[in-house]
């Protein structure tokens, strides 16, 4: 399996996908050698406690200088900044040396399936399946077009994805959403793509336990005030400025609402401009990158959590939303709002729509409580389990008719 | 009471003849549903149900669809069946609301009915105006909406009902005796086992406490046949013909008086639509079942009239024709649901002393059922029936509109209190102000 960093590590969803997978699918008695781009001694304690217990699974870490959200131009960047000569010398060169370092990662180890998660890992997945013969089967998560705010896509990147997809055996996309991306943007055979949603791990979240007292002391949660919040990379795909039009119809109805966004991301001080600009800067506060207990104490505090984006293939942070008994509002521009019907949704550009039923939460107690209860059950319900059972199905339907004589 | 010659081993006796009768009412109603609603629309917007788009909000659009799929085409079999069989008879149940739409905007299908009801044989059920839930939360309003609901039918039609069928075929020992004291002689309940036991739904009981009224027991299993399952290709009934069901219905001889079909008048052409031969059904069915020479069809009233109660029937808590339940649970059964109906009679005292008939005539239109009906989220599990019935994307929209509107009739409340209030002098105001409090 070629996947990417795990919690603590990560920024954002697609490390707490590979992590909640992986352990599911060890749990599954599936053997797993895990392949992480990473130069971090990867036996470090925070991976040891992920996995306590679960001795099916092997680490092998490769030096390389990809994460998920670099962009092309973030990592010439960050290569300019004079770090080891061995990294190539834009994304896609570094890439194809991941790729290239294949051959001496998987030399002597024994597996059935290669199982690639999104496309920095396409091409090593390509290269391991060339080596061994054995099926490959990719993992969207995301696709170039989400990164693009859904209409367009690096031309690079739209190439090794669709490589990817053509050579995989089959396609396992997050939602339906994703799914018809695929077909219709990539020109895939649907019936090769399979959907398997992402899950939540209960034990992980809330099992920091003394963190959510903390909440009444959140500063913001103040009598007669209410909090909606935001939780997310500050970019195009996110959809952070739909939001923040709706906060200022929300604000001329309810003035005594506080939003709260949390992330970072490349439209952070476009961002903090129009907060401005729309005059209800006094009511919208940025917070950074937020992780673990802080974030937990966010998401308690809030009274409603909004996921405006543009282009979501799934989004795992509604769900935590749910587990920490705050209701939520989709849009309908993502995978979530497939799997949950006890949620408001919306399309993410009907900014009045947004506002209107962010107002209602906070107008009318009944409904967030029955959201909030509807909602919870559901998002209970979505384990990584469920989905490692789908995977390992999966698995087994590629092997036989593989090894079934043609 | 009927005797004839009957031979029972090889001699002729004489016998209580067995007769079987067949009451069928048809529910012809279409609510007024709310438009999608926003909360800036509050006190800015006072029309609530005019949605003009080419969604099912759009009632008119609704109701054309309806009345071309179902009313007409139905009305013009029942019609021809009236003129062709003598003995054919029926009853129908209005709301209110939905002779309101008929009046403002589809005088031929009003017609349709009214033609029906001019051959004498059609009966017209009594009913709450409104199509409301009143009784179990504001029986006073509920006694003005049966008024209403008798008022209009006597004009529009002529005549005055004389059985009673609450909205969602509710009921309870108290509606019943309600019923009873306002003259009525029988009332519509649904004839669940839960109440019944070992009894049969085809014999008029007495309702609890009562003494003259009668209770006529819907035949769900009968009725069901025809209104859901009539289409449904993995039924064992299917394809129901008029033929195979009158042997249902005669199977019933020596077991029953009445078999009461009730149903939504949309299962013809619109629940069940025209290509699954449900008009070739309804077309046939009178001559098939009178093929049985002691079988004949009666309305409501004559069906109460010709039969005595053979036991009581004692319905303590809600009973509706909805769900496996057989309650409420589909109107009032979440907290959205149950928040937004408390709301809506709560404003009862304050929105008739505005006195102000637009606005209490809005505030009944939000009594309506179906708008609570549309806030289940029992159907997020199992239940497919909600979601068919159901114009917004989903129950929480259909709160949002609802009572983000009740926030604006709320308003309106309080502008018609500021507008009614007389004008006095600044001096005996402060005499006062103590003491109204």
């Amino acid at each position: 399996m070629f996947g990417w960093e795990f919690p603590p590590y990560n920024s954002g969803g697609l490390g707490v996908a590979c992590s909640g997978l992986a352990r599911a699918l060890a749990k599954e008695n599936v053997d797993i050698l895990f392949v992480l781009p990473k130069t971090l001694d990867i036996l470090e304690p925070s991976i040891r406690f992920l996995f306590a217990g679960l001795e099916n699974i092997k680490f092998k870490g490769a030096k390389t200088g990809l994460s998920p959200y670099k962009t092309a131009s973030q990592y010439s960047r960050w290569k300019k900044l004079g770090v080891d000569d061995i990294y190539g010398d834009d994304l896609f060169a570094e890439v194809l040396r991941y790729a290239a370092l294949v051959p001496g990662l998987i030399a002597g180890e024994e597996f059935d399936i290669i199982h690639a998660h999104d496309w920095l890992s396409f091409p090593a997945g390509i290269e391991a399946k060339r080596i061994s013969g054995k099926p490959l089967i990719v993992h969207v998560h995301a696709t170039g077009f989400d990164q693009g705010g859904g209409v367009h896509a690096d031309s690079r990147v739209w190439r090794i994805e669709k490589e990817g997809m053509e050579e995989a055996d089959a396609i396992i996309a997050v939602s339906e959403f994703t799914k018809r991306m695929i077909v219709d943007r990539y020109g895939i055979n649907p019936e090769k793509i399979h959907v398997v949603y992402n899950g939540i791990d209960v034990d992980l979240h809330g099992a920091e336990g003394g963190v959510f007292q903390n909440v009444r002391n959140f500063g913001l949660k103040i009598p007669g005030y209410k909090i909606v919040l935001y939780v997310g990379r500050l970019t195009l795909q996110k959809g952070p400025d739909y939001f923040l039009r709706a906060a200022k119809r929300v604000l001329e109805e309810n003035p005594k609402t506080f939003f709260v966004i949390a992330g970072s991301g490349d439209m952070e001080r476009q961002m903090i401009r129009l907060s401005a600009e729309l005059g209800i800067a006094q009511n919208v506060f940025f917070t950074g990158f937020v992780r673990g207990g802080d974030l937990e104490r966010l998401y308690h505090a809030a009274d409603l959590f909004v996921l405006p984006s543009v282009s979501e293939p799934f989004g795992i942070t509604p769900l935590e939303s749910l587990i920490a008994d705050t209701p939520v509002l989709l849009s309908k521009q993502s995978g979530v709002s497939e799997v949950i019907s006890h949620a408001l949704k919306v399309d993410f550009w009907d900014v009045d729509e947004m506002a209107n039923k962010i107002v209602s939460v906070l107008r009318y107690p009944p409904l967030k409580n029955e959201l909030r209860r509807g909602g919870k059950q559901e998002a209970l319900s979505l384990t990584w389990q469920k989905a490692a059972a789908k995977c390992v199905m999966l698995y087994k339907r590629i092997v036989d008719i593989l090894s079934k004589p043609e | 009471m009927c005797y004839a010659l009957q031979k029972n081993r090889g001699y002729f006796i004489k016998t209580r003849v067995s007769m079987l009768s067949i009451c069928a009412y048809f529910h012809v109603h279409q609510p007024m549903r709310i438009k999608r609603y926003r909360v800036f629309d509050i006190g800015r917007d006072h029309e609530y149900f005019n949605d003009s788009s080419e969604t099912d909000l759009n009632n008119a659009r609704v109701l054309q669809k309806v009345a071309r799929k179902s009313y007409l085409p139905t009305n013009e079999i029942l019609f021809g069946l009236l003129k062709r069989h003598k003995e054919f008879r029926f009853a129908f149940s209005f709301s209110g609301v939905l002779l309101d739409q008929l009046e403002a905007g589809f005088p031929e299908v009003l017609d349709s009915f009214k033609r029906l009801v001019a051959v004498g044989r059609v009966e017209i059920l009594a009913d709450t105006y409104h199509h409301s839930l009143a009784f179990f939360y504001a029986p006073e309003e509920f006694e003005r909406q049966v008024r209403q609901h008798e008022q209009t039918i006597k004009r529009i039609f002529g005549v005055t009902p004389r059985v009673l069928r609450n909205t969602e075929l509710s009921y309870r020992n108290d509606l019943a005796l309600w019923a009873e004291k306002a003259g009525y002689l029988g009332i519509m309940a649904e004839g669940w086992e839960h109440y019944l036991g070992w009894r049969s739904p085809n014999f008029l009981y007495r309702p609890k406490d009562t003494k003259k009224i009668k209770v006529l027991l819907k035949n769900y299993r009968l009725s069901d046949d025809v209104a859901f399952r009539f289409s449904e290709r993995s039924w064992k009934g299917w394809p129901l013909t008029a033929d195979k069901f009158s042997g249902w219905v005669n199977a019933n001889h020596g077991n029953g008086n009445t078999i009461n079909l009730f149903m939504d008048f949309e299962t013809f052409g619109e629940h069940q639509w025209e290509d699954s031969g449900i008009f070739h059904f309804l077309e046939a069915l009178p001559q098939e079942i009178m093929r049985h020479p002691e079988t004949t069809f009666k309305t409501p009233s004559e069906t109460v009239q010709a039969y005595e109660t053979v036991g009581e029937f004692d319905v303590p808590h809600i009973l509706t024709w909805a769900d496996t339940e057989r309650d409420l649970s589909a109107w009032v059964g979440n907290d959205i649901q149950r928040s937004a109906i408390t709301a809506i009679y709560g404003l009862e005292e304050s929105v008739l002393e505005t006195r102000n008939e637009k606005l209490i005539e809005d505030w009944r239109r939000l009594q309506t059922s179906d708008h609570f009906y549309y806030m289940c989220t029992k159907w997020f599990g199992d239940g497919d029936v909600h979601k068919y019935f159901n114009p917004y994307q989903s129950p929480y929209d259909a709160y949002i509109a609802f009572m983000n509107v009740l926030s604006d009739v709320k308003l309106r409340i309080q502008d018609n209190r500021v507008r009614r209030k007389p004008v006095r002098p600044l001096s005996k105001k402060r005499v006062r102000a103590g003491s109204i409090h």
